[in-house]
């Protein structure tokens, strides 16, 4: 067992692992995360996206001890908890738009593409489709046909640019 | 044709955005996996790695040595807790041969991935280490892999216990074959290969079972698409008296047909919970799952059109080898037969013929993937007919036009049998061709041939039609399905005026809550936010037959109004009672029940809700609650249909093929939700993309599966898809009140030939005349060489 301090979305947290431990199965199985999920064993799917001190991850590929002193965001720390009353309105743009848009169908894939699409947005601020779809190359969904979520990500852009952002 | 009336709609036919996405949004999900129960155990599964082999031993002793290991059983060790093998419910012919499926191979394994062995362990890592200290002997048998070897006198055998590899033929002949083809003035014929794919919905499956506490119930959890069904089977097969077991289908995330079964897995869960007496969970990798989840498709078809001198069509022969895997699965051998009603398409003709083998061979089973039966069907006429247009020397579009039913024919009776309700294909036409800019693109397309540009441009065409809305019970029965295609609905009035609408549909990504609450709201005459939609549970949702064959808005749509109607006919009496007039002449509209002539005498319909409650003053005749139940079973199948538009370059020097746009107008009839219906259409094109340029289950010689994992079978991204556009024409349905005829499985029974008959196109002036799917570099590449003269 190796000791571990990670801070997972704002709460720190000291826990025991085997050292062979990945990443998703702490954040899910010791932590108690719902929202990282598991879609392969091939590093394929990007259904496990986090944020490993703020830049996108699968945390499959991750071992828990290499977090080890780390801060990890999941799409459960994603939204402003502090307007709790309302329950969209803490909401981050991409999470928002991804329900306006409807980006998103069972929703398996979405937890991993939101934190795929907030980290391309940091990089490149208003991206072209091309460049969303491209940028989303890591994440698989199986529902969607990405049509829905390549709209969701680039009305999500235009809102955190302070622009109008048509319904 | 004429809609059935529908009430003014405040909420039917216009985008509401999902009721199901908050949680989903912000991963607050309870995915079967995320379930934790205390005491829970894991599971792992020890598989075989061998596609055919007899099992001499089976040792698991070293297992139960290591750390956290709890238990560990070969098949032999669970043979008596199964009253019978793994369901088929769907036995197409009497003599149709089934071998035992049971949950835990005990002495041959038919395919890679056959479980042989389970281990019970502390925590997931050490039932996965422990798997490896389970020792099998495995006596190697000859692999069956290729269905026509397999035909053969002579072949090896996938199954020791049968004495050929057909499982059934299963005929239906329409209408004089003979004639049709004997008199013909031309007939275009072809072999098609429908290869096998891997539905990979991203939620791998998963299973939690809780043996009873306080109850004698015990409790499943399963990533499941069928609930109602997995719980009658499970109760059979693990010899659990039915009403001592609940299923319950958490979120699920997407199925598309694999999740639509009765698995391995679920059983040996179930039966070792009720053993160990504590709470067990397995979850599948992906990997293991692509051995253990049913694949899909795998045929190969040899058609022919016959037609006339000018050009009419006469008949068509269709003979099938469908491929089945190693076990019949829940409706593996019907899912081919679907065919039988949907290869003569939107197309008149005077006969069809219409034969399938089912083949077993040592692999996966194959079962349901999104469309089962229909996007085969739907491949092979469509293709087909191109073909036929090129070698007639017609436009492709005039020779669908020349055969196709009119719009004023319907409804019509097809060649199969089975009544077309409505239907416009002109106007999808005409419309798509519009969109797609359909003249202009065949002007490019003639420059670019003219200069013999070495990127060409494909134009190609799809005009499908599909059966859906699964099923009519009595045409089931005709077909020996082993059930009903009835669905069920339960709505509550609370006394606060708010409503509860209990489904028997088990939605996974399609969003029934959103819709069945449109559907209720303007039944009902209540506002959208104060309908709850509850659905998944057989606790909750007693009766049902679950989602699948884009069934669910057709039938279980169908179910929520029926039921609403009733509430709302019972609501009446209660207004009418108060109100202190005639049933006759209370009026209601939006929510709102009024005396004709004096609108100042009104109640509302939670009124009528909360008197009912109280129940001091109603009606005598009647009991005090207006809440009702309606069971509907559909009196037709639906058809949806539409016509596709797909563009494509084909780099003639790379076999590289790039989808230059795509249109999709589609008839599904009238709309509950738009923005839900376009992306259904969206994710159905995508998976029907997938299939004409992506994705191939493949094995070698042996048996292995060469794409055993993401790494290898190619589930395309967004970087590999196009946009788009889709676009409407709306022909109700007339057989349900609603309609509607379904939209989940549309966009991939179209989009497959629609694809692949670009990039035909494409390559047409080569001398290519058809192009094995998937269409990858190298396989394009290969159909040019073979045209230039086979030396590749
Ligand atoms: S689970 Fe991490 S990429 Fe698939
Ligand atoms: S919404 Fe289902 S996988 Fe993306």
């Amino acid at each position: 067992m190796t000791k571990l301090n990670i801070t997972v979305d704002g709460e720190v947290h000291d826990d025991d692992v085997e050292p062979r431990t990945l990443l998703v199965h702490y954040l899910r199985d010791v932590v108690g995360k719902t929202g990282t999920n598991v879609g392969c064993d091939t590093s394929n799917c990007g259904a496990c996206t986090v944020h490993l001190d703020g830049r996108s991850v699968k945390s499959c590929t991750v071992l828990a001890v290499q977090a080890d002193g780390a801060t990890v965001d999941t799409i459960e720390g994603l939204a402003d908890p502090s307007t709790n009353g309302d329950p969209t309105a803490g909401w981050h743009p991409l999470q928002k738009a991804f329900h306006t848009e409807h980006g998103l169908q069972c929703g398996y894939c979405t937890p991993g593409m939101i934190m795929a699409a907030a980290d391309l947005l940091k990089e490149n601020p208003d991206p072209s489709e091309d460049e969303v779809r491209h940028g989303l190359e890591g994440n698989l969904c199986r529902c969607t046909g990405y049509v829905n979520i390549v709209k969701a990500v680039r009305t999500a852009a235009a809102e955190m640019r302070g622009e109008e952002v048509s319904a | 044709m004429t809609a059935v009336d529908t009430p003014p709609s405040a909420n039917v036919g216009v985008t509401k955005l999902r009721k199901e996405d908050a949680h989903l949004v912000t991963g607050r999900t309870s995915w079967t996996d995320n379930l934790k129960l205390p005491g829970m155990l894991h599971v792992a599964f020890v598989r075989s790695p061998m596609a055919h082999a007899k099992v001499t031993g089976v040792d698991v002793s070293a297992a139960l040595e290591q750390p956290g290991v709890v238990a560990a059983f070969s098949g032999a060790d669970l043979v008596d807790n199964w009253s019978g093998g793994l369901p088929c419910a769907w036995p197409v012919t009497e003599d149709m041969k089934s071998p035992t499926h049971l949950p835990l191979a005990t002495d041959e394994v038919r395919h890679v991935g056959d479980a042989v062995a389970v281990v019970v362990a502390r925590s997931r890592y050490q039932a996965a280490d422990a798997v490896e200290f389970v020792e099998v002997d495995y006596d190697p048998l000859p692999a069956v892999v290729d269905m026509e070897a397999a035909l053969a006198d002579g072949s090896d055998l996938a199954d020791t216990s049968l004495d050929s590899n057909k499982s059934f033929t299963w005929q239906k002949i329409d209408g004089d074959i003979d004639a049709a083809f004997d008199g013909a003035a031309h007939v275009t014929t072809r072999r098609f290969i429908n290869q096998r794919l891997i539905p990979t919905a991203i939620e791998p499956r998963a299973v939690v079972c809780a043996p009873p506490r306080e109850t004698r119930e015990t409790t499943l959890w399963s990533a499941t698409q069928v609930p109602h069904i997995l719980r009658l089977m499970l109760a059979l097969t693990c010899g659990v008296p039915e009403h001592e077991l609940r299923v319950v289908a958490p979120d699920v995330g997407g199925g598309f047909g694999s999740k639509l079964n009765v698995y391995a897995e679920e059983a040996v869960c179930l039966v070792l919970a009720r053993k160990l007496g504590q709470p067990v969970k397995w979850t599948e990798s992906r990997s293991e799952g692509y051995q253990a989840t049913i694949h899909g498709r795998d045929q190969i078809q040899d058609v022919s059109l016959a037609f006339n001198q000018d050009a009419t069509l006469r008949g068509m022969k269709v003979e099938l080898l469908a491929d089945m895997g190693a076990y019949l699965q829940l409706v593996t051998p019907g899912v081919p037969l679907l065919g039988a009603f949907m290869f003569n398409a939107i197309y008149k003709m005077d006969a069809l013929s219409f034969t399938c083998h089912g083949i077993f061979t040592n692999k996966t089973p194959t079962d349901a993937y999104r469309g089962a039966g229909r996007p085969e069907a739907t491949f092979a006429i469509e293709r087909l007919i191109d073909e036929a247009a090129n070698e007639l020397g017609m436009e492709p579009f005039e020779l669908r036009e020349r055969n196709w039913i009119k719009h004023e024919e319907f409804p019509y009776t097809t060649i199969a049998g089975i009544e077309y309700d409505s239907g416009n294909y002109e106007a999808a036409t005409a419309k798509a061709k519009e969109l797609f800019g359909y003249d202009d693109l065949r002007r490019e397309q003639q420059e670019r041939r003219d200069r013999g540009d070495k990127v060409q441009l494909g134009i190609g065409i799809s005009t499908f039609t599909e059966m859906c809305g699964l099923a009519p019970s009595r045409v089931l029965g005709s077909l020996s399905y082993g059930a009903g295609g009835w669905e069920h609905a339960s709505v509550r009035m609370l006394p606060s005026g708010k409503v509860e609408v209990i489904t028997g549909t088990s939605p996974h990504g399609q969003g029934h809550v959103t819709a069945w609450s449109q559907i209720a709201a303007d039944a009902l005459g209540v506002p959208y936010e104060d309908v709850e939609v509850r659905h998944g549970d057989t606790a909750v949702a007693h009766k049902g037959m679950d989602t699948y064959g884009s069934r669910s808005l057709v039938v279980g749509g169908y179910a929520v109004q029926s039921a609403c109607d009733k509430v709302v006919a019972k609501a009446k009496r209660v207004a009418a009672h108060l109100l202190e007039a005639s049933e006759d002449d209370i009026e209601f509209e939006a929510g709102t029940f009024s005396v004709r002539g004096s609108p100042d005498a009104s109640k509302t319909i939670q009124d009528t809700a909360l008197a009912i409650f109280a129940a001091h003053d109603y009606p005598e005749d009647m009991e005090p609650s207006l809440d009702s139940d309606a069971t509907v079973d559909p009196e037709n199948f639906s058809y949806p249909h539409g016509t596709h538009l797909c563009a494509t370059e084909v780099d003639t020097e790379t076999g590289q093929v790039t989808i230059r746009s795509y249109v999709a107008v589609d008839d599904v009839g009238k709309v509950i939700n738009p923005q839900i219906v376009e992306g259904q259409v969206h994710g159905g094109i995508a998976q029907g993309v997938a299939q004409a340029l992506y994705e191939e289950a493949v094995y070698d010689a042996d048996g292995n599966l060469s794409t055993g994992s993401l790494l290898d079978y190619y589930v395309p991204s967004a970087a590999d898809l196009p946009h788009f556009q889709t676009d409407r024409t709306e022909t109700p349905a007339t057989t349900n009140p609603l309609g509607v005829k379904g939209v989940g499985e549309a966009g991939t029974i179209a989009s497959t030939p629609a694809v692949i008959n670009a990039v035909v196109d494409a390559l047409r002036p080569m001398g290519v005349n058809d192009v094995r799917m998937p269409a990858s570099p190298r396989n394009v590449w290969e159909a040019i060489q073979a045209a230039n003269g086979g030396a590749a």
